[in-house]
């Protein structure tokens, strides 16, 4: 049983007197021909990603596999808050329990998200939950990205802290816009226990020099598990060259995890 | 599961009463925990009071929220941030619709099906009557536990006004249609939500209106410096303003917004502020100050084609609408397993554990000063848990039971109201979310 999680939150203030002001979301999808009575999957980006980021390669290829597959982009200067509040939003927006599946930051929105909504199931990859951590390997592998960041200024994702080798055409030019890493992000305040005990899986790459191994492992073990590992890959898993074994390992699992389909 | 050599007994499961917001908030919480469900609904539809379709339903065409989208919402499955601050009746029922679908709660509900009779059948078990709602067939099954879920806004309270009338009667409850005030002269009776809403729509459409009220109110406005009033109310709970400061705010609030309601002939309230139920009515005031609802005493008697009030003036309304509330009811339930008093009021613990049954419960028998939803949801989690502990764990259960019992009536009852007859089931949202939160870690690890 996976201990340190923080307690339901019955009285929410925050919420009730405060509500998130709605926006206008980007959602990207990619639905299979036929319904095959599976979850929708719901793909959260980290930092400096956007729905593109899983559009280009997972998105169709769990379509392919019976999934309806959905990512949904940061607000333009949302707040960690704002950033769970859209996923919940667009989880409930779906018409069945919705699996949701953050990748590096945005596994820190799907891990506060399940404190939330009652997710089918959660995959956290290369799941940046402990901030400090991060932080220290990213001053690590790039520091001229890195620092300016902490002083206000932009994030610069190198190639060489995403990718186990050379980036993908195009996607340089694509990471990073306008994000600015808020503070929040270094908290280590106790994630919420997930509502409705669904399953959760880790995945990352030992060879990962954002999320390193003691990370993954210790994400696993909060949630009661062993991390699902793809050596020589680099951070951003879904965008690597070789994409497709996360993803088919994912969906594999799910498949396991989820026996009834829809159920 | 049980070995089950009857095909009536349905071993583990839990039956629960109704598909409305709490049954359904019920389903989802109890399956959470593993549970099997029957859920019986008399109705062919989910929604309960929200589905205006329903004959018992008492919403009215021109129904909204009186509780902010916010504070209304289950709390696990929000509704669209798009949607208004206070959403229409037909908004809700789409937001119920949807969490039963997404949560596939329609596969555990037997449409058509009413429940005549819970009988405890020894052990902690319940044997469970449910006839289908033509009246053709019945059966009985026999449950784990039962979960009421029945909802106490269907069957009307109408006052015994003395004397004969030749105009026209009505409970609120069969209200649905402002074109029947069209062209009439209305008396809407009762200071309630429903007798102010119905005021209002009167004053668009009937040619004279009178609204009588026993006693003064605290009437809110829906909105407070551009915010929700209630958005604005839990602010003051956020910093833990104590009673007194609140009620002082209050009173100078709405004198300096809405100002001062005697100027129109309304009585001064009998009771602080916090002491009733809330009455959120922005309009209200609106048409008082336009002279297009005309306040009035009690009715004293009917008289022919008048009305009498206590005031002794006469009044001929063509259509008096009652608005007088409802009141719960539990007919398939005997008295004393709610430990009911002589007008039907159980006596539960946090309003829903039955003292002396411990597996019976029912969910949303409660009147907040916010949206019923989350309460609804959170009685529901913490009734789901109590089953489970006492299923798996008799001896901690047994501890919990102990310590629950001490826990002081005060802390989650309001007691300090108006006497009258509603109000014995009124909460604060906050000090009952509170009193459910202590229980729940009473069985923190339990799933
Ligand atoms: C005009 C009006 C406006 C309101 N506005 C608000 C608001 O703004 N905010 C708010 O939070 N609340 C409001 N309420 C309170 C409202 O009652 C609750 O929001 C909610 O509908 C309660 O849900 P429930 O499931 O407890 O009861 P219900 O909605 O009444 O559902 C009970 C269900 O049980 C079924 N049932 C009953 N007996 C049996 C039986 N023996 N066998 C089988 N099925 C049975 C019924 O058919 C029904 O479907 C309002 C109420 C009224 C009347
Ligand atoms: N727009 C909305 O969201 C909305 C609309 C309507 C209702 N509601 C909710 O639905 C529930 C029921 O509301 P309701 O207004 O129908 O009922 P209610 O709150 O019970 O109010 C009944 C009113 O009738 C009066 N009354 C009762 N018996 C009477 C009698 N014999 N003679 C004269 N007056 C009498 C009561 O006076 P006392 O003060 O003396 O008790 C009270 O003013 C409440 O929870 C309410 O908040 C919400």
């Amino acid at each position: 049983m996976s201990t340190g999680f923080a307690g339901p939150e019955l009285v929410r203030f925050a919420d009730w007197t405060d509500p998130v002001p709605p926006a206008a979301r980007e959602v990207v999808s990619r639905l299979p021909d036929d319904d095959r009575e599976n979850p929708p999957l719901l793909f959260v980006p980290g930092l400096g990603h956007g729905a593109w980021a899983f559009a280009e390669h997972w998105l169709g290829h769990a379509a392919g596999r019976g999934f309806p597959a959905y990512a949904v982009s940061p607000r333009p200067g949302g707040d960690l808050r704002a950033r769970v509040h859209d996923v919940v939003q667009v989880a409930a927006s779906l018409p069945r329990r919705t699996v949701l599946l953050g990748h590096g930051v945005g596994a820190l929105v799907v891990a506060r998200a399940l404190g939330r909504y009652p997710a089918r199931a959660a995959v956290l990859v290369a799941p940046v939950l402990d901030g400090w951590a991060a932080l220290g390997s990213a001053v690590r592998a790039n520091p001229s990205g890195t620092l300016p960041a902490l002083f206000g200024g932009r994030l610069r994702l190198s190639a060489r802290q995403l990718f186990a080798g050379a980036a993908p055409e195009g996607v340089l030019d694509r990471l990073g816009a306008g994000s600015r890493p808020r503070p929040e992000l270094l908290t280590r305040a106790a994630l919420p226990r997930p509502v409705g005990a669904p399953p959760v899986l880790v995945a990352g790459s030992p060879d990962d020099r954002v999320v390193r191994r003691p990370a993954l492992d210790r994400a696993a073990a909060r949630y009661g598990g062993a991390p699902l590992l793809f050596p020589g890959m680099g951070h951003d898993l879904m965008l690597e060259t070789g994409w497709t074994e996360p993803i088919d390992a994912i969906l594999d699992w799910l498949a396991k995890e989820l026996p009834a389909p829809g159920l | 599961m049980h070995d089950t050599p009857d095909p009536g007994d349905r071993g583990d499961a839990v039956c629960v009463v109704g598909a409305g917001a709490s049954g359904l908030a019920a389903i989802k919480n109890l399956r959470e925990l593993g549970f099997a469900v029957d859920c019986y609904e008399r109705e062919t539809s989910v929604g309960g009071a929200w589905n205006w379709r329903h004959d018992r339903s008492p919403v009215y065409a021109g129904t909204h929220l009186i509780s902010s989208r916010p504070l209304t919402e289950f709390p696990d499955f929000p509704m669209p941030d798009t949607w208004p601050d206070y959403p229409h009746h037909r908004q809700v029922l789409d937001y119920l619709e949807r969490y039963a679908k997404h949560f596939r709660l329609g596969d555990d509900i037997w449409f058509g099906m009413e429940v005549s009779s819970v009988e405890p059948a020894g052990d902690g078990r319940w044997d469970v009557t449910i006839r289908s709602t033509g009246g053709e067939s019945s059966r009985v099954q026999r449950y784990a536990a039962v979960v009421v879920a029945n909802g106490h806004n269907w069957s009307p309270l109408t006052p015994s006004i003395p004397g004969e009338f030749t105009g026209e009667v009505m409970h609120a409850g069969a209200y649905k249609d402002p074109a029947r005030l069209r062209g009439r002269k209305v008396l809407v009776v009762g200071g309630g939500n429903t007798g102010c809403d119905i005021a209002v729509e009167a004053a668009q459409q009937a040619t004279r209106v009178w609204h009588s009220t026993r006693r003064g109110y605290w009437y809110a406005p829906k909105y407070l410096f551009g915010r929700p009033a209630d958005q604005v109310n839990d602010r003051l709970l956020r910093w833990r303003v104590p009673l007194r400061l609140r009620q002082w705010l209050y009173r100078r609030v709405l004198r300096l917004t809405t100002g001062d309601l005697t100027r129109y002939g309304l009585p001064e309230p009998d009771h602080r502020p916090y002491e009733s139920h809330p009455v959120v009515n922005s309009q209200l005031p609106y048409y008082l100050g336009h002279g297009r609802i005309e306040p009035v005493p009690d009715v004293a008697r009917y008289d022919g084609a008048g009305v009498v009030l206590t005031d002794g003036s006469r009044i001929e309304p063509d259509l008096v609408i009652t608005a007088t509330g409802y009141r719960p009811r539990f007919d398939f339930l005997a008295p004393e397993l709610l430990e009911a008093d002589e007008d039907g009021r159980p006596d539960l613990h946090l309003h829903a554990f039955a003292r002396r049954h411990p597996t019976l419960a029912v969910i949303g028998l409660l009147q907040p000063d916010a949206g019923l939803f989350p309460l609804a949801h959170w009685q529901s989690v913490a009734v789901a848990r109590w089953l489970r502990l006492r299923a798996t764990d008799p001896a901690r259960a047994a501890a919990v039971q102990q310590k629950e019992s001490a826990r002081p009536l005060e802390s989650w009852s309001r007691r300090r109201v108006v006497p009258s007859q509603r109000h014995w089931f009124e909460v604060d949202h906050v000090a009952y979310l509170r009193a459910v939160e202590g229980l729940l870690s009473e069985m923190e690890g339990v799933r």
